[in-house]
Formats: structure tokens, sequence, C-alpha cells
């Protein structure tokens, strides 16, 4: 099954775990600017990241047919250094026009702090001034509830962000119920330890429905699975869930969310595929 | 939206993995014991308690009331408290 992933990190991963994507489905991804295991010293140190996820991450994906898209900011945990985190802010605008550029994420909370709410604030005014497409990275463990809480008051706090245009992601049992009844969209993580397993994916399928709900792998240079999404794909079949219900999940929805960003051109595999041939088949 | 499966066919595939969990959980427990010190004032031991205690009730939302139990409280008036406002 064709598929997206639309929360990975592919510049903490191998050549090989693009080859291996494709041939599991993957035929899109998105990469929301994120911490690199390091406190980073300087905002130049961002522009040259921001070059990678526009240019030269596009260029690795095509290679295996998958088509990338990122999205831009200075994340949470270093958002913590206001003064830099200002400082790259103010380079973001140079690189929105970029044709692989979703909007401005994964902004949001780490530790829950004032300077991470200042500066997620400062991210929002970015997005409604450029009328980007928001893209949410939710706490850990037990700083989860309160951050996504935190966070969807500043969502909501400001009338100038729609719902319907930003994805709050690492949602969980106990945060996504209010991510979904205020109208975002919401993003389960898959990853082996933390945040959500393939089951409990499925489970909040069960629960909530597949309006507005996607998953994804959050691939990243620690503990992590890239090809969790093929994971959650069969969790489903064995639970005999209809093949339409899998493809609207880890497919139709990255796709239908995406399409409100200027900048997603997405081509279906089968786009030069002539209907006779479609219908044929 | 329900499971297709039924709760004996959910029985048949989850038993085996449910057992090695609680398994798991049984054996760390019987580990602190054995080890040196005393961790019993920990508020963790006691959010694993309350957890274990959570799992005995009959309802349909033990995932999500175990997830809260590890939560950190949320205040409704953090914005006053950090002294910022959303635009």
């Amino acid at each position: 099954m064709d598929y997206f992933d639309p929360h990975i990190h592919m510049v903490s991963r191998i050549t090989d775990d693009y080859e291996t994507l494709a041939k599991m489905g993957c035929v899109g991804m998105s990469e929301p600017a994120f911490w690199a295991g390091f406190d980073r010293g300087s905002a130049e140190s961002f522009r040259d990241y921001f070059r990678q996820l526009t240019e030269v991450e596009p260029k690795r994906a095509a290679q295996y047919g998958i088509q990338h898209y990122c999205w831009l900011c200075i994340n949470a945990k270093e958002a913590e250094n206001v003064t830099l985190s200002r400082e790259v802010i103010k380079i973001i605008p140079e690189f929105l026009d970029k044709p692989n550029v979703l909007g401005i994420g994964e902004i949001g909370l780490n530790k829950n702090t004032r300077n991470e709410a200042i500066i997620f604030l400062e991210h929002l005014e970015l997005a409604a001034r450029y009328d980007q497409q928001i893209l949410i990275h939710t706490p850990h463990l037990e700083d989860k509830y309160q951050g996504t809480r935190m966070i969807l008051d500043m969502l909501l706090g400001d009338s100038r962000i729609e719902p319907s245009r930003v994805l709050v992601d690492h949602v969980e049992e106990h945060t996504i119920r209010p991510v979904l009844e205020k109208g975002f969209w919401a993003g389960m993580t898959l990853y082996p330890v933390s945040k959500c397993t393939p089951q409990r994916a499925a489970d909040m399928v069960e629960m909530y429905g597949p309006e507005r709900l996607m998953v994804n792998s959050a691939g990243d240079w620690g503990p992590s699975k890239p090809t969790a999404v093929p994971d959650f794909i069969l969790e489903m079949r064995r639970r005999r869930h209809p093949e339409s219900l899998i493809r609207k999940i880890v497919y139709e929805n990255p796709l239908q969310f995406f399409s409100q960003s200027q900048n997603f051109r997405f081509t279906p595999r089968d786009a030069g595929v002539s209907q006779e041939v479609r219908a044929a088949r | 939206m329900s499971i297709p499966l039924s709760a004996a066919e959910v029985l048949n595939r989850e038993f085996l993995e449910v057992r090695c969990k609680l398994l798991e959980v049984a054996a760390a427990l019987d580990r602190l014991e054995r080890a040196d010190g005393d961790v019993s004032d920990d508020p963790r031991m006691k959010r694993i308690q309350e957890a274990l205690d959570l799992l005995n009730r009959h309802q349909g939302d033990r995932a999500e009331q175990l997830q809260l139990i590890f939560s950190r409280a949320y205040d409704e008036q953090w914005q006053a408290q950090y002294k910022i406002s959303p635009r």
C-alpha cells in the first residue's frame, strides 16, 4: 500500500533507509525541523540545517521515488535560549518560498517553561504573518498532558490560527480527545518505547474514528523505527479493518491536510497511468 | 467505530502478550525488593501502585487514566503565572 509518513527526520537516517521505505510503499514524507541531539551555537547553524532540509534531502529522497517536504522552526528544546531563537525566527522567511516547505514546525513545548511558551507564541506570529500551516510537537512522558493543554490554550487564543491547518503531533490516549474536539488534526507517533505503539494507535482509530487522524514514525537519531507506519498497516489488517480505512489514515489524510499548504504539489505514483488502465486494474 | 474482531479473538491473540507484560512488571517489582536500599517513599512508587490499582477496575478508559497518573497536573491559570498572553 502506498503511504505517506507525515513526520520523519531523514537528516538523521542513512540512505539505505530511503531505499527500505520506498520498498515498503512510502511515496512521500514531511520532515519537521527538530533538535539535533545537541544545542547549536548560532543562527548560522540553523541556516545550514534549513538548506539541508530544503536542498539536500529532497534530492536524496527523489532517488527512490519519494517526495520530500519539510517544516522550519527552532525546536522547543533550544527555544529556552530566547536570543538565539529570535535570530533563527528572523531567517526562516528566507526559506518559506522553497518548493518543499509546508510551514512552521515542529514548534511546541518541551519542559513547559515560560521561555518555551514565549518562543512558541512568536512562531505563531510568524505563521500567521506568512499564512503558513503549523506542525506541533507535544512534550514527552509526564510533561505531555500539561504541555498539550498549554499549547491548545495558545493556539485557541489566537483568532488568526485555523485549527484545520494545524497538526498536533505525538498525541496519546490522554491528549487525543481535546485535540480532535477543538478541530485540530492529530498525529500518533509510533515509537518502540515511549509515545505510542501500532496496537495502541489502532485502538485510538477504533475509539475516535479516522477523521483528521494520521500516524507517523518520527524516525530520528534516537531509538525509533522509520518503518513504523507499515507496522501500523499490518496491525490494522490483522484486526480485519478494510483497506479503504487504512488507506485513508496513511495516505489520504496526509494528502488532504498538506494540500492546504501553498507549496504542496504531490504527484501520485500512478498519475501517468491512463484512466483506462486504472479502470482495467 | 468498533474493532472487527470478537472478544474471544482478541483474547486468543493477546493472551500471551498480556501474560508476558504482567510478568515483566512482577519481575521488576521483585527486583526492586531484592535490591539494596528502600524506595518505598519515592513518589514514583506511589504512581506505580496507583496504576496497578487502576488495572483492577472495570472501565473502558484504563489507558487514558493510566497516562494521567503519570502526568504533571495542568493549571488553567498558567498564562497569568507566566505573565504572557496570546495575541
